[in-house]
């Protein structure tokens, strides 16, 4: 727990040798008096793909900006690489705000060269480097367009080779989901995963709980400007135990005494019946035996582990994953 | 790229400065801003009229009166009778101790032109226009101050005009007409100039690239790249007139008026010129984009525009109405009030030949330059990149998480 009542849960997939690309301690920021973020603490392996997740509004972006130096936080540090001024590393860092942004009439080449150049790199260098990034990933046709003749998708593509242009060596990236299709969101997952297969430190943030889940090593759950669980997906879910699924034609029997008190039942309009309980400490066999001999007309029994869903809402709260879940469905709208 | 810096501000401000000075050249608005001549030659129309006035109101030149000393009494008593009946210019009494050309030349007596000789032979020395302009009220000065009891019946006296090249009251004129010309001609780039890169600041903060620009480069550097191309497309559009305008002098120069003279030579005001109306711009622009850097939507532009938009025209008028009195306290005042400095002292430099106050007055503007840039850039940082929470806290808040 991140907030200063509670001690942060930290389970990373990292061990305590891993460097940081990236830690926070205790940020803080106020707008007008609202706060918008509320002791944030965070801590990211280099070479990590991170997670932040939490529902719209809940100051995943404020946290962000925190991070890279494009606003000051009101209290708490933050270091990149060991740099307290994220901005002196500027070179090193990728950024794919939520916002989007690119010059309607610049040319694709251009704008990923401009992107390049506010990197450091010389402007022949970044539209030569643009042009490969650009051929690469199947927009090698679109070089030459300008930013508005292009698809919302496609100009969105272009904004992200902006961001990797300079070849950063930490890629942080605002709700990059947010607007694609499914296609494009299937080649930026891809995309993701290569940079961390070359080395790269991703972050992203997002109110999509299934590209969390898909790619993050580690993730940090923000809700209301808190980060209530900071650390591995594994970790995350392995807090909610277990469940056995069980599915029967009978629901009367001596079997019935094996099941446990905590045992949620619903009877089914085909007759069957389905039962969920967590796995017994002693496992399921001496179940399974007394199902068999006791007739309860097994359809299917199976050992669920817990989604990073049922995590997000044991860690942060039924409201907040309520909100997650209007997110998403704002987002798919 | 082993230096993993970011870049310096100076660096990063090429940069912006490059991608926005490429942009507005190949846009319509360059077009219309190369147009902007004939918006000004419409403008000048109207400037006139201001000019005029101005140099009028410019203390009008004085008759010198260098007769003999009883005679000089009589036309001074001539003229009070005559003042309420026609119009007289204001006299200024001589003791004929220095030749009529030396005095129409004195900087500090302000003469159109001098009466001497005697009644019986009198002549009037001066410019022709003014000679001219002068030599019936002065005819008619001389009969009443020769014949007071003759009235209309008595006989005018012949008065031999003596011409001169210029007064100092003509050369005051023309230099009034210089410094006008020369602040609505700053007024009106720097107005325009202002007005684009306030509208180059909105589109980018429509088109959300003002965030990127922050996360890689000091603000700083987003000011001085935005100040500065445009500054850079003002040089390529004075650079495209001032070919025009050269043509035009050359092919057309027996046919057009000759200009007049400023006070620090046509070179250096052109020079000063260009240096004023850079800092001019940089000031005012410095207002615009700390105004558009505060403004959320394309609305709070226009209403936070307004302020500044009028602060111009209260220094274009303040500049125009000081340079008729020049040393007054109100032509201090424009000379040290940053927004209107540039605008006092080209017209000083129109006026008059000193030249060491334009090397204080560009140190003391450059000095503003840099503190409104860093204003504004400390400004922005503060007031537009700031992301309040979309829902009120708690709406999401993890109650129940806090325990986690």
């Amino acid at each position: 727990m991140l907030t200063q009542s509670a001690p942060i849960a930290r389970e990373t997939t990292q061990d305590n040798a891993t460097p940081l690309a990236l830690e926070a301690h205790g940020l803080v920021k106020r707008f007008d008096g609202t706060l918008a973020v509320d002791g944030v603490d965070l801590a990211v392996p280099q070479g990590a793909i991170y997670g932040v997740l939490g529902p719209n509004g809940a100051g995943k972006t404020t946290t962000l900006r925190m991070l890279l130096g494009i606003i000051d936080p009101d209290e708490g540090t933050r270091a990149v690489f060991g740099h307290e001024h994220p901005q002196d590393i500027a070179r090193m860092v990728g950024y794919l705000p939520e916002e989007r942004g690119l010059y309607p009439t610049m040319r694709c080449d251009e704008a990923i060269a401009f992107m390049g150049a506010l990197r450091g790199m010389a402007l022949g260098e970044a539209r030569a480097k643009g042009r490969d990034l650009l051929e690469t990933h199947g927009l090698g046709h679109a070089v030459e367009r300008q930013i508005r003749q292009l698809s919302k998708g496609m100009a969105q593509t272009v904004q992200l080779l902006g961001t990797l242009v300079h070849e950063p060596r930490l890629v942080v990236l605002d709700e990059p989901f947010s607007g694609l299709d499914a296609i494009n969101q299937g080649k930026l997952e891809r995309m993701i995963q290569s940079l961390a297969d070359e080395g790269t430190t991703v972050i992203f943030s997002t109110h999509v709980i299934h590209h969390a889940e898909r790619l993050c090593d580690d993730v940090a759950i923000i809700a209301g400007g808190r980060v209530p669980y900071a650390g591995s997906v594994d970790a995350a879910r392995d807090r909610i135990p277990a469940q056995v699924r069980l599915e029967t034609r009978s629901h009367e029997g001596r079997w019935t005494d094996m099941l446990p008190a905590d045992v949620r039942h619903d009877s089914r309009s085909n007759g069957t019946h389905m039962w969920y309980f967590p796995v017994p400490d002693a496992g399921v066999e001496a179940l399974m035996r007394a199902l068999i001999e006791g007739e309860a007309g097994v359809l299917s029994l199976s050992i669920e582990r817990a989604g990073l869903h049922d995590a997000f809402v044991e860690i942060a709260g039924a409201a907040a994953a309520r909100a997650l879940e209007q997110s998403e469905q704002e987002s798919a709208a | 790229m082993t230096d993993m810096s970011r870049l310096s501000v100076f660096q990063a401000a090429f940069v912006v400065a490059r991608r926005d000075f490429f942009a507005i050249l190949l846009s319509k608005a360059f077009l219309f801003f190369l147009l902007g001549p004939i918006f000004f030659g419409a403008i000048s129309v109207g400037a006139g009229f201001l000019g005029a006035k101005a140099a009028d109101s410019a203390a009008p030149p004085r008759l010198g009166v260098m007769l003999a000393p009883a005679e000089n009494d009589a036309v001074t008593a001539a003229a009070r009778t005559l003042s309420e009946r026609i119009d007289l210019p204001e006299l200024d009494t001589l003791d004929g101790s220095e030749p009529a050309q030396d005095v129409l030349g004195d900087d500090a007596r302000n003469l159109g032109a001098v009466l001497t000789g005697s009644f019986a032979a009198p002549h009037l020395v001066g410019p022709r226009e003014q000679i001219e302009r002068w030599q019936g009220r002065v005819s008619v000065l001389l009969q009443q101050a020769g014949a007071p009891d003759a009235g209309a019946g008595g006989a005018f006296p012949d008065i031999a005009l003596v011409e001169t090249q210029s007064s100092m009251a003509d050369t005051r004129n023309a230099r009034t007409a210089t410094a006008t010309g020369g602040i609505t001609l700053l007024f009106l780039l720097t107005m325009l100039l202002a007005g684009m890169v306030l509208s180059n600041l909105v589109e980018e903060k429509a088109n959300k690239i003002i965030e990127i620009l922050a996360a890689s480069i000091p603000m700083d550097a987003v000011f001085m790249g935005k100040l500065f191309a445009m500054l850079a497309i003002s040089v390529v559009g004075l650079a495209v007139w001032g070919v025009i305008g050269g043509a035009v002098l050359f092919l057309g120069s027996e046919a057009l008026p000759a200009l007049p003279e400023p006070g620090v030579g046509w070179p250096l005001f052109i020079v000063l010129f260009l240096v004023y109306f850079a800092l001019a711009y940089l000031l005012i622009g410095s207002v615009f984009l700390t105004v558009g850097s505060m403004a959320a939507t394309v609305r709070d532009v226009q209403t936070l525009s307004m302020p500044a938009t009028i602060l111009q025209l209260a220094v274009f008028f303040l500049s125009t109405f000081a340079m008729t009195d020049p040393g007054s306290t109100v032509e201090l005042f424009a000379v040290v009030f940053p927004l209107s400095s540039p605008y006092a002292m080209l017209a000083r430099a129109a006026q008059l030949e000193a030249v060491w106050p334009h090397l204080v007055a560009i140190a003391w503007q450059v000095v503003w330059v840099a503190l409104f840039v860093k204003l504004g850039a400390m400004l922005f940082r503060r007031r537009v990149m700031k992301s309040g929470p979309s829902q009120p806290r708690g709406a999401t808040g993890p109650k129940g998480a806090r325990a986690a």
